[in-house]
């Protein structure tokens, strides 16, 4: 079992969700987040106050799938979240050691 | 204005019969009419309201969310605080005769409103006329209010509480009142027409000199500012209609002197702190707007044509302020913003506020048009090359603002320029039309600025010095990073 979790731009949730569910991926994590990487900030003025605003508001999707549908999900994050311009956002895949479904007791895959 | 009689003069007999005419000669003792006292007093309650919640809210809208309910607390314990000091002995201060001290000060002589019942009366502008003097008190108590609560703009986000709570108390009893009485203590029309009445209607001599002494001693009984008393002012007045210098030249150096001794905030220069909802500023300054009718109309203590100009002005001035700033934004920094439009309106009613019932609609517009760009240029580049931490801009708006219409008004007052002129109330066959002096006219605004900007100056950073040894300034670098809202008041402005 493997973590994905990809940090994307806010506005390609909805298609991100959408994408998912049609590959199959039937639950998934999404917090409200702020980062950088290459995409500099852009500036906010207030009365005279100039303010360089380096954190960018982004999304943070988790979603834990059986291993042999990593490369699926990951190529579906990708197409579905580019847009060519800088700030598009990373993903990473970690390994999960141990999944349990709360309400049933159903570990592992049987737990995603 | 209270009907006082003069006092230190050569002669029981003058004071007799200077006590005579203090009461209008007309047939009757004048009661107040219906439509001016509910207009005073609809007035009043629209200044309360720029207060509690216009002010409040501008302010706290720009402020970080972890200080909101720092600055609404300040807000609204000053009006309460002032409220209750004001009915003690301010309004005494302020309006009250002063006996030989009545250039500089009132006396206490309506502490706890001695004197001052349901049948009371204070003059208006127009002889004749009358209000209730309770609602020229309670007017004037929401004008006390307000200004003191305009100066924690300056220091907001790192003042203490305790620290904000004694110093407003002392500046109050030792700046406001006594400014407010240079400016507002003026002479009683009905005196001064009576007097005049009496001067034309003489035959002797001797009756020509009493009725003189009368009108001299009426016209001396006032605020050294008011009057024209200082050598150099030759008995010209200075003209402030409801409050340029009274207000916003005061509470803008006063809060200057704050921001400069508190210090900045931490983070200041180098961290984003930008306001947490510009919508509560827009509601603010709405709010302070349309309360504003009641701080500039108002001011004329009636219901007439003057009130009704005043009114205008104070309209027409803003939205001529509010797109000034914007289109002067616009092509300055490139993206006119809400702050900057509102902010342009907030600088266009300061600006108006002394020339409201003196200048006329399209003066008032020009008005609006120039200070907003002056305005734009202290909070932007004379800020930011000095470094102070003015946090929400109470020097630039306020007292730069202020500056412009005190000035302003002495042009505009001009009936060439479209004003009302000056009033003369001996000139009893001229409809009180007097004569306008631009040079005596302008020495009088001048001087006006002055006193203000040193007495308030002066004598805040005096209390601000004072108030650090008793309880101390600025909070500590823990608290203020924490938020003043946990620090100074142990709960938070929202809680999600």
């Amino acid at each position: 079992m493997k973590l994905v979790i990809a940090i994307i731009k806010p506005f390609k949730l909805d298609e991100v969700r959408d994408a998912l569910t049609a590959i199959g991926i039937s639950g998934l994590t999404v917090t409200e987040v702020k980062g950088y990487g290459r995409q500099k900030g852009h500036t906010e003025i207030y009365r005279g106050a100039e303010y360089n605003v380096n954190f960018l508001p982004k999304i943070k999707v988790e979603v834990a799938v059986p291993a042999d549908q990593v490369d699926s999900v990951v190529r579906t994050i990708q197409s579905t979240t580019r847009t060519g311009q800088i700030g598009d956002g990373k993903i990473f895949v970690l390994p999960v050691d141990q999944a349990l479904r709360i309400r049933t007791g159903e570990t592992d895959a049987a737990a995603l | 204005m209270s009907l006082r009689p003069p006092r230190g003069l050569k002669g029981a007999a003058i004071l007799a019969t200077a006590l005579l005419a203090a009461q209008p000669a007309l047939a009757g003792t004048p009661t107040p009419n219906p439509g001016d006292t509910a207009w005073m007093l609809t007035s009043s309650a629209l200044v309360l309201m720029m207060s509690i919640p216009g002010l409040a809210l501008f302010y706290g809208g720009l402020v970080r969310s972890k200080n909101m309910a720092s600055i609404l607390t300040q807000t609204f314990t000053i009006v309460a605080l002032v409220g209750v000091l004001w009915t003690l002995y301010g309004y005494s201060l302020a309006f009250g005769d002063g006996g030989s001290l009545n250039a500089v000060i009132g006396g206490l002589g309506k502490a706890f409103l001695k004197g001052v019942g349901a049948d009371a009366v204070a003059p208006t502008f127009t002889p004749g006329h009358v209000i209730p003097e309770l609602a020229y008190f309670v007017f004037q108590m929401t004008f006390a209010m307000i200004t003191p609560a305009l100066i924690i703009g300056a220091f907001a986000e790192r003042m203490k509480f305790s620290a904000v709570f004694l110093f407003i108390l002392l500046w109050v009893t030792v700046v406001y009142f006594p400014i407010a009485h240079w400016v507002w203590a003026v002479a009683d029309p009905n005196a001064i027409v009576d007097a005049a009445t009496e001067l034309a209607a003489a035959t002797t001599d001797a009756a020509k000199q009493a009725a003189q002494a009368k009108i001299d001693a009426a016209t001396a009984s006032v605020g050294w500012l008011a009057g024209g008393l200082a050598p150099w002012m030759k008995g010209v007045g200075a003209l402030d209609f409801a409050g340029g210098t009274v207000v916003h030249i005061n509470a803008g150096i006063a809060g200057l002197v704050g921001a400069l001794i508190v210090g900045k905030r931490i983070g200041y220069g180098k961290e984003a702190l930008p306001p947490h909802s510009l919508t509560m500023s827009m509601i603010g300054a709405s709010l302070l707007w349309v309360g504003w009718f009641g701080f500039n109309a108002g001011s004329n203590l009636e219901a007439n044509g003057t009130t009704a100009l005043a009114f205008v002005n104070t309209m027409v001035a803003t939205a001529a302020a509010s797109l000034s700033w914007l289109l002067t934004e616009w092509a300055t920094k490139g993206k006119p913003s809400l702050l900057g439009l509102i902010s342009g309106a907030v600088a266009g009613l300061v600006a108006v506020t002394p020339a409201s019932g003196f200048a006329g609609p399209i003066g008032s517009l020009a008005l609006g048009f120039i200070v907003s760009p002056i305005c734009l240029f202290f909070v932007s580049k004379v800020k930011n090359a000095f470094g102070y931490d003015d946090a929400l801009d109470v020097f630039g708006v306020h007292c730069i603002g202020g500056i412009t219409g005190a000035l302003a008004t002495g042009l505009l007052v001009n009936p060439a320029l479209g004003g009302v002129g000056i009033t003369d109330y001996t000139a009893i066959d001229k409809s009180y039309a007097g004569a306008y002096d631009l040079v005596a006219q302008m020495t009088a605004q001048g001087t006006a600025v002055l006193a203000t900007l040193l007495w308030s100056g002066i004598g805040s950073a005096i209390l601000y010095k004072i108030v650090d040894l008793v309880v101390g300034l600025r909070a500590a670098p823990d608290q203020e990073r924490e938020g003043l809202d946990i620090a100074d008041h142990g709960e938070r402005a929202y809680n999600y």
